[in-house]
């Protein structure tokens, strides 16, 4: 019997010291916290992050080698939520984080986090305010000045127009940003640009704006707005039987969610996105599949696919840092700013580089609006 | 020419909404003397009210209306029972506060119900248009039918307060309440009714201000309403006719204004009109002058 108990209490210790190996196993997983507004006004965005990350991690942990575990917190698009969130992540050992997927919070967060030295990668806020003065907030998105640069080069490589108007809204600094450098861009390229004019948020009739652009001649109206304003501005240029082509910035994503939009109305409207969710690419087709799986057969996009961008970007560059689910936060943010210096990610949206100041260098595309889907456009 | 006339249109389009809305505003404050500013809200209650209506059950788009309609006279009685009522012997500020509050309160209870995602608004007036020139000149079905409605509803307000015996009740007490009480009329009751008569109007506005722009969202309400209380006080304040003209003025001034001047001084413009009106006609143009008896 005393045998027994003895052989009782060495099994005992063995399992003992395979459980605690087993945590130890867990404990080594990267642990990256995902921010971004999961209920409320912009949950649209916040989930297509939060998915968008989560595929990413699947196929990582699904290859074995350093695993993946990500913390997600609710900020409801609001930035001392969003600052709170930060904090429930650390707390429960974040290391580095995806977000914080909206603008205003994230420059918040940024600012906390640039004093705690946590490294941060937002997929989607796109100000210029969420990098400066931030050496460790790192963006995967276009910044708002970049879009109108790289709208105007598109527009001009593919001819898609040649008399160019714009209609932007000049109490917006997201609105005025993209147009400045728009105008730019276009006088460096040689472009024409026949009409110019604005609105406020409390315009409710667009109808001079188009007017002007229709009476200009133009043939390509360039909208760096958001959506709402747009569906007015499609809606009014249809009454009038003017057709132009229109082309929109990331602010025009959501336009075909809206409950009640006539679909039709946006038929051709180009969009400058990185992302395009039917391109016949192999692993955009992977990622749409495992994002369908996970949401009930929703279709990712351009925020699913910068999420989900940003978690193979932690990872590559965790990998080459060798920083491991041990790291301590403070620590793993040296070394990723180290690394960000060289990093190149072959991602959904692009080849992606960093600059020092945070920014992003990809290709951009552009999408065209077909049937009521984004559709890669082939020239 | 024919630029300008498009423009003219687009401004008495403009125009019209204005108008349908600044009648609910002079026929409230003509009456009960005070200045409404939920009506702009109780608008955007409307327009949801049908717009849901007419999504999730189907109905036919005039039984929306009726739907919408109905359940803003409920919630304008409401309002005036639960927040101006208990103030009438209170300085007039605290009612203007309490209006205020009153807005603010029904913007933040849309955007619970309805969240802020901007919803688009049927076209389901929309018969076509009316094209002129060549296709050049478009009159749409909608301008046309908020100009009718305009008149329609000019026409039964002027004849409802000024022939029928509860409209004298209304004149009366917008004249002296206390004299008004002491000939046995109801004053309460008065008051309720006005506040129905305008929120079944506000229903009507949010409608067509829905159909003409249709983006509808919790704050859809707020600068159209204030552009049209510009519009009732630039036509003279408590005068029907007056918010009617008022409110085509004020469209036509500001499509011009921005389509000849500049689009980013079209309000201004709109506010620079009305300040000159003022030093000249300080109870607006059809208003009529208040002598002050010592």
């Amino acid at each position: 019997m005393k045998f027994n108990k003895a052989l009782v209490s060495l099994l005992l210790a063995l399992v003992m010291l395979m459980t605690v190996s087993s945590f130890a196993l867990a404990d080594e997983a990267l642990k990256i916290g995902v921010i971004g507004p999961f209920t409320g006004a912009a949950a649209i965005y916040g989930n297509a992050c939060r998915y968008g990350a989560q595929v990413a991690a699947d196929e990582i942990n699904a290859q074995g080698g350093l695993q993946i575990e990500l913390l997600a917190e609710d900020d409801e698009h609001d930035p001392e939520k969003s600052v709170n969130a930060y904090n429930s992540v650390l707390d429960k050992g974040a290391q580095m984080i995806d977000g914080t997927t909206t603008t205003t919070p994230c420059i918040a967060v940024g600012a906390q986090a640039n004093e705690d030295r946590v490294f941060m990668l937002t997929p989607s806020a796109s100000s210029m305010d969420v990098v400066n003065g931030k050496d460790n907030v790192y963006q995967v998105c276009f910044t708002d000045p970049a879009q109108g640069t790289a709208s105007a080069a598109y527009i001009n490589e593919k001819a898609l127009g040649t008399k160019i108007a714009i209609i932007y809204n000049n109490a917006d600094a997201y609105s005025t940003g993209i147009y400045q450098t728009f105008v730019d861009e276009a006088a460096t390229l040689g472009m024409e640009i026949v009409s110019e004019t604005t609105f406020t948020d409390e315009t409710t009739d667009f109808s001079v704006q188009v007017t002007a652009a229709k009476d200009a001649d133009a043939d390509l109206v360039f909208l760096p707005i958001y959506y709402t304003p747009a569906s007015m501005i499609l809606k009014t240029a249809k009454d009038m039987d003017y057709a132009p082509i229109f082309f929109g910035v990331d602010g025009m994503d959501g336009i075909l969610t809206m409950e009640g939009f006539d679909a039709s109305l946006a038929e051709g409207v180009f969009m400058l996105t990185p992302f395009a969710a039917d391109a016949d690419d192999e692993r955009t087709q992977t990622f749409v599949a495992s994002y369908g799986a996970l949401t009930d057969g929703e279709i990712p996009n351009q925020f699913a696919a910068d999420s989900y961008d940003v978690i193979y970007a932690l990872y590559e560059a965790s990998v080459a840092a060798g920083i491991t689910g041990d790291t301590p936060y403070d620590e793993a943010c040296e070394l990723l700013i180290e690394q960000f210096k060289t990093l190149e990610v072959s991602g959904l949206t692009g080849n992606m580089t960093w600059s020092e100041d945070g920014t992003v260098t990809k290709i951009p595309t552009s999408v065209v609006i077909h049937d009521g889907a984004y559709v890669a456009y082939a020239d | 020419m024919v630029s300008f006339l498009r423009f003219f249109i687009n401004g008495i389009s403009l125009g019209s909404v204005y108008a349908i809305i600044a009648l609910g505003y002079t026929m409230v404050y003509g009456i009960a003397k005070m200045l409404n500013f939920a009506h702009g809200d109780v608008i955007m209650v409307g327009a949801y009210v049908s717009f849901c209506a007419m999504q999730y059950l189907q109905l036919p788009p005039a039984l929306s209306v009726l739907c919408a309609m109905v359940v803003c006279t409920v919630l304008g009685v409401i309002i005036e029972g639960l927040a101006y009522r208990p103030l009438r012997q209170a300085a007039s500020l605290a009612v203007l506060i309490t209006a205020i509050g009153v807005s603010y309160f029904l913007q933040n209870m849309a955007l619970l119900i309805w969240s802020s995602n901007p919803k688009v608004y049927p076209s389901v007036f929309s018969v076509g248009a009316i094209r002129l020139f060549d296709g050049e000149l478009l009159i749409t079905s909608e301008t046309l039918l908020t100009i009718f409605a305009n008149i329609v509803i000019m026409i039964a307000l002027t004849l409802f307060t000024g022939r029928t015996k509860v409209g004298k009740a209304m004149r009366a007490v917008s004249e002296d309440k206390g004299a008004a009480e002491l000939m046995g009329i109801n004053v309460n009751r008065t008051i309720s009714l006005t506040f129905a008569i305008g929120s079944a109007l506000a229903a009507i506005a949010g409608v067509l201000l829905c159909s003409a722009y249709p983006t509808l969202q919790p704050t859809t309400g707020s600068m159209p309403g204030i552009k049209a209380f510009t519009a009732a006080v630039f036509g003279g304040i408590g005068s029907i006719p007056g918010a009617m003209i008022g409110g085509l003025l004020l469209g036509v001034i500001e499509i011009l204004g921005k389509a000849y001047v500049s689009t980013e001084l079209g309000d201004a413009l709109v506010f620079a009109v009305l300040i000159i009106v003022l030093l000249f006609k300080p109870s607006g143009l059809l208003g009529k002058p208040v002598h002050e008896k010592v």
